[in-house]
């Protein structure tokens, strides 16, 4: 499995996503890591995280300025190819900004950043991410931001219900989430972006291993296909 | 030539910035505010010397980055 992880002016879990990577992929395929300002991606990636953090310092929108900028631009085209995009925190904001994912993310209902671990809870197995979880599994997950409060229109939110594209929820809405949702897959379900951070939770003397399934799920996707 | 463009959240978007400013007026003694919306004002200074152009440009800025139109609407002013 060859994997990149996009690194922004104000990214800060950069190296949390390429170690979770690396334990998956084996070390002879090091996660490679991918300045802003670089004007290609590495070939044949199989899989780019998006990482965390404050791209840009978070001017104007979260994500608004990572998300024109052109490796970003890089990634939407590998993603309309079919390769696998995850995008945590900050990078689900800069997938929804830069239209890969539907919706936004705006400021928290309680106007508060909010650090804690939360219950989220798996919706769907059918996707590269989520194949190592159970339907209902709960996770225990650090989230860690100020702007997590998911909305998007009716329409598009019906979809997303209908073609099981919903991958987490939280078992007790932080935020003001629409429908508690915490991460949500692309139509082809190869993109996901969620707020929680699976990264974080891979490794038993660093607050768990709930995470792992995520990087495992990836790496077996890879492996059958 | 300048522009000022205005952003604001569209109708029935939740706003908790703009709710959060109200209470606050409310507990100042400010009686009466029913609401209140929150946006944010971007001024640009343009090249650009013909006024239907410059708008025009701006147009296209604000659907490419200076507005969110999922949740957000914006007003063009060339001043």
């Amino acid at each position: 499995m060859r994997a990149a992880v996009i690194q922004f002016p104000g990214s800060n879990c950069d190296r949390d996503m390429a170690v979770a990577f690396d334990k998956v992929s084996g070390h002879n395929k090091p996660t490679q890591m991918v300045w802003h300002k670089d004007d290609h991606l590495p070939e044949g990636l199989d899989v780019i995280g998006i990482p965390g953090g404050f791209s840009f310092g978070d001017y104007l929108r979260c994500g608004a300025i990572a998300a024109r900028s052109p490796i970003v631009q890089s990634v939407v085209e590998f993603a309309r190819r079919g390769g696998y995009v995850l995008g945590i925190c900050n990078g689900f904001q800069v997938l929804t900004e830069s239209g890969l994912l539907p919706g936004v993310l705006m400021r928290n209902s309680n106007l508060k950043f909010i650090c804690k671990d939360v219950d989220v809870i798996v919706r769907t197995t059918d996707s590269a991410f989520t194949n190592r979880y159970a339907k209902g599994q709960k996770l225990r997950m650090p989230i860690a931001h100020h702007d997590g409060n998911y909305t998007t229109d009716p329409d598009s939110l019906r979809r997303l219900k209908d073609e099981d594209r919903i991958a987490f929820t939280y078992d007790v809405n932080p935020n003001g989430s629409l429908d508690d949702i915490a991460g949500i897959l692309s139509e082809n379900r190869r993109v996901l972006g969620m707020m929680p951070h699976p990264e974080r939770l891979n490794d038993p003397q660093l607050g768990g291993t709930d995470g792992s399934g995520l990087f495992e799920s990836i790496a077996e996707a890879l492996v059958s296909a | 030539m300048k522009a000022r463009v205005t952003v604001t959240l569209k109708a029935g978007v939740l706003d908790p910035q703009g709710e959060a400013v109200r209470r606050s007026l409310g507990a100042l003694g400010f009686e009466g505010v029913e609401a209140v919306r929150q946006g944010k004002v971007i001024e640009l200074d343009l090249a650009e010397t013909d006024p239907a152009t410059a708008e025009e440009n701006v147009r296209k800025m604000c659907e490419k980055l200076l507005a969110n139109t999922v949740i957000e609407n914006y007003a063009i002013e060339i001043v």
